[in-house]
């Protein structure tokens, strides 16, 4: 018997319309844990390097955590993995609500797509039995307008459904994967789903998840509440409001915008308005909210209530959690009422709330330079408000100018050309980031933003504090009970760090510091992905409930694999360093990993590189990013170190490596050249 | 007086339900399966809970609902009600594993389920799971002949009960016999 989770994927090839239930090996569960490692596996096993996004080849893999479906606190979340159309690369994006437990219930630990359907269809998975329906009169429908009918279609209102809307089924390169209350959104995963062909994948499930050692587990995930009580008591002091407690960033339920509008760019990431936030502002904009937010929600099995229902007057109810609050106002300088209810739009065509508003945004800048002209937005109306919506519709319908904005800033600027590409300057490997503009470099967001191959900084960041408090006396205090730490150095590292002087950014904390801090971030960030865990309870917040020092226990008493905190961190070091050999093999290498050009005014290139050097030797990388081949044998990942040498991308003498790797740039150059239209 | 607990009177649990409260996560039905698993623990599914959450979080509709009585038959009545502004089935309040509904049934032999207060422990484990405090235990004082009236059947007689409402007493006793000679 398998523990935790069913030992069984379902794969369905959408060209031929064949089901399979798959036994899975328990032996890679040891290895790659599940979710994102496992998901990594298969990516790497079966999805070459010249399958594009949208090849029948490309797998869409929809993967549950290792312990979703459990008692454990938080863990509900799919890991939706596949190749970017936008990167190129692996897309790494995941989503909460309720799905992957369901799916979990229905006897299936991952659901992989391949192949492509000629007709729109939608999946029904009830437990054994699964289906391929037509969905042609789902064509056009927005997301959760989709999930809606299928429920009431097929009677099953306990169902979850994950659905693209328009801009999938258009292929937009920023398509989400829309789930109720939350979305897969991230690296343009809806528009591989809209290539296969697939609308939505509905599932019901009413088997039972077996745990390995009951009472064990159980104490355990019984600590875990006590500890998210105890956090609720006590906040963390001297950090802003939706930073001192666990869950994501509570955007639903704090007013206060201070921070945000006043810290993050307007615009095309472009404009700091240091004024903004006034008296009057903050009265409408949270009257604006109390009036549209009917209930503060969950995901499946836990207590933080991060999302909301949103019901404004005159538009379908739907539900939003985080940041998407403010990305639509600010980048069309408008107020929280315009951006609510663009948002409700844009979630029933399924677009990432990031990567819209600033390609919107850029398009004007385009207009207001001359570099794209009136004659490109026939009709357009001339409010600012108006444009985007204008924009909104052409961008998921592919009309006109959005088939080109369509694809991102990023292949966007190439297409347009005329120096277009000056304004997609808010890019990490071709994918639009948050908003922020900041004056000093800190090497630790330095080091997140450039290797972190999530590429999106509120899924690398955590655990550590992003400033140092003002006071060492604070900073003593806060490591009084800092229990979530692997090492007791990290304390030191945190108690040493100065506001100003010697101790201060950028030369504090030094590289050695550094890379360690960014390290363990990222670890618990893949540890999560692996689990299922949401990061809101585990690697985003501070002093979150999961950590190295439980997250152990909770296999072996779940999964009922042997377990400790050195097998754990290899296990994750496993899979993570599989996420970069995908990535490499697909031509990601050092000159790929950097900010944008302006995320700091003051720069230190000098710095920068002997960050990347100090991080890339302690990962075990050599100076291209490159897994070097003792790496990858240590790590029992020698297939990935045989294919390396194959396609002469490592040498058997490392010191040709740097020649290679120039190879591997021109693989990319070509497949960028190749890729060009929309309907490539 | 009042307070006072006699011979004739004793505290009595129940679990108070805030539906305002709700944030719908279903930790309820996770822990009541878990907790109601044989052996205690050992698997997890909300499809055997002894409590459910109606939901419906586009109308805004989260009603948890602990499993009551089995009924043999559905009811005449299918009344709606409204409720600030809400529209509710009357199902939606109802307790009774129902020939009408997928609630409150075993789904492998479909034999109902009923809420038994998750007996043994200090509270009712849904009470404990739920952070929001949608669900609170709240007491109170009745008197013994009424309980004993309530007094619930045993899992085993409410199992039988429904299923020779469901084949008639002759043919589980027929079944019954079979089975003792076989072993």
């Amino acid at each position: 018997m398998r523990f935790a989770e069913t030992g069984f994927n379902l794969e369905i090839d959408l060209t031929r319309g064949n089901i399979e239930k798959i036994a899975t090996n328990s032996r890679d569960t040891e290895l790659y844990l599940g979710g994102l490692g496992t998901n990594a596996k298969i990516l790497w096993d079966r999805v070459p390097p010249e399958v594009e996004a949208f090849s029948p080849e490309n797998l869409l893999i929809f993967g549950a955590g290792l312990l979703c479906g459990t008692p454990a606190t938080g863990c509900n979340r799919t890991i939706v993995t596949t190749i970017s159309p936008q990167t190129k690369l692996m897309a790494f994006s995941m989503m909460g609500g309720f799905w992957a437990p369901e799916l979990k219930y229905a006897g299936y630990d991952k659901l992989v797509l391949s192949g492509k359907s000629e007709k729109l269809v939608y999946l029904y998975i009830h437990n054994d039995s699964v289906e391929i329906c037509d969905a042609s009169h789902l064509k056009g429908k927005g997301s959760i307008e989709t999930a809606t009918l299928l429920k009431k279609e097929l009677n099953q209102p306990k169902a979850q459904v994950a659905a693209i809307g328009m801009a999938g089924e258009n292929r937009v390169y920023y398509a989400s994967i829309e789930q109720g209350r939350s979305s897969a959104s991230r690296g343009g995963i809806g528009a591989v789903m809209g290539d296969k062909g697939v609308k939505a994948i509905v599932v019901r499930g009413t088997m039972d998840i077996n745990i390995a050692k009951p009472l064990e587990y159980m104490e355990l995930c019984n600590g875990v509440l006590e500890y998210i009580k105890y956090r609720e008591d006590h906040p963390i002091p001297g950090v802003m409001p939706i930073l001192a407690g666990l869950g994501s960033p509570q955007e639903m339920k704090v007013h206060d915008e201070k921070w945000h509008t006043e810290n993050f760019m307007w615009g095309n990431s472009r404009t700091r308005r240091k004024d903004f936030w006034t008296k009057e502002i903050e009265k409408e904009w949270t009257d604006t909210m109390v009036n549209a937010r009917t209930r503060l929600i969950s995901c499946f099995n836990c207590p933080m209530e991060c999302g909301a229902t949103l019901s404004l007057p005159g538009l379908p109810t739907y539900m939003m959690k985080c940041f998407t609050k403010l990305t639509y106002t600010m980048g069309a300088f408008s107020d929280l009422d315009f951006g609510l209810r663009i948002a409700q739009k844009a979630t029933e065509y399924g677009l990432d709330g990031f990567s819209a508003p600033q390609v919107m945004a850029f398009a004007l800048e385009l207009l207001e330079n001359d570099i794209l002209t009136d004659d490109d937005f026939p009709d357009m109306p001339a409010d600012n408000e108006g444009r985007f919506y204008y924009l909104l519709d052409k961008i998921v319908r592919r009309e006109g100018i959005g088939d080109i904005l369509a694809d991102g800033t990023h292949w966007a600027a190439k297409k347009i050309g005329k120096g277009a590409s000056k304004y997609a300057h808010n890019n990490i490997k071709k994918h639009e980031q948050l908003p922020l503009k900041l004056s000093m470099l800190n090497p630790i967001y330095f080091l997140m933003y450039a290797t972190g191959e999530k590429m999106n900084i509120t899924q690398i960041e955590g655990q550590f504090p992003q400033a140092p408090f003002p006071k060492k006396e604070h900073r003593e205090k806060f490591c009084e009970d800092w229990i979530q730490v692997p090492h007791e150095k990290f304390k030191q590292y945190f108690i040493d760090w100065e506001l100003r002087g010697e101790n201060s950014i950028p030369f504090y904390p030094n590289v050695e510091m550094t890379c360690d801090i960014v390290d363990w971030q990222e670890m618990m960030h893949y540890i999560d992905d692996a689990l299922g865990q949401c990061a809101g309870l585990s690697s985003f917040p501070l002093k979150p409930p999961y950590h190295i020092h439980n997250y152990p226990k909770f296999i072996e008493a779940g999964a009922g694999i042997d377990m400790d905190e050195e097998k754990l961190t290899r296990a994750a070091k496993r899979y993570r360093t599989l996420v970069r050999a995908i990535n490499i093999r697909r031509g990601m290498r050092r000159k790929d990993e950097k900010p944008p050009a302006n995320h700091w005014k003051k720069r230190f290139p000098e710095l920068e590189e002997k960050l990347l050097d100090g991080y890339y030797k302690l990962k075990g990388w050599n100076d291209e990013g490159i897994p070097t081949k003792e790496t990858l044998d240590e790590l029992g990942l020698d297939f990935v170190g045989k294919d390396f040498l194959a396609r002469g991308i490592l040498k058997e003498d490392e010191s040709l490596s740097g020649k290679a790797c120039t190879k591997g740039q021109d693989i990319v150059e070509e497949k960028e050249n190749k890729s060009g239209g929309p309907g490539s | 007086m009042d307070n006072q607990v006699d011979q004739t009177s004793k505290i009595i649990k129940t679990i108070k339900i805030d539906i305002d409260k709700c944030n719908g996560c279903r930790a309820c039905e996770v822990i009541c399966s878990a907790f109601h698993a044989m052996p205690k623990y050992s698997s997890n599914n909300p499809a055997r809970s002894r409590i459910r959450v109606i939901r419906e979080p586009l109308r805004d509709v989260y009603v948890p609902v602990l499993a009551g009585e089995y009924t043999v038959s559905e009811c005449a009545g299918r009344d709606k009600y409204t409720i600030d502004g809400k529209q509710y089935e009357e199902c939606a309040f109802c307790r009774a594993s129902c020939p009408s509904r997928e609630e409150f049934k075993e789904p492998d032999s479909g034999l109902p389920l009923k809420c038994d207060m998750c007996e043994g422990e200090d509270e009712p484990l849904c009470v404990k799971w739920c952070l929001v405090d949608a669900l609170t235990i709240e007491e109170r004082q009745e008197k013994v002949e009424d309980l004993e009236q309530s007094l619930a059947l045993e899992d085993l007689e409410i199992g039988l009960e429904s299923l020779a409402d469901k084949f008639g007493m002759d043919k589980i006793m027929d079944v019954l016999v079979r089975m003792n000679e076989k072993e």
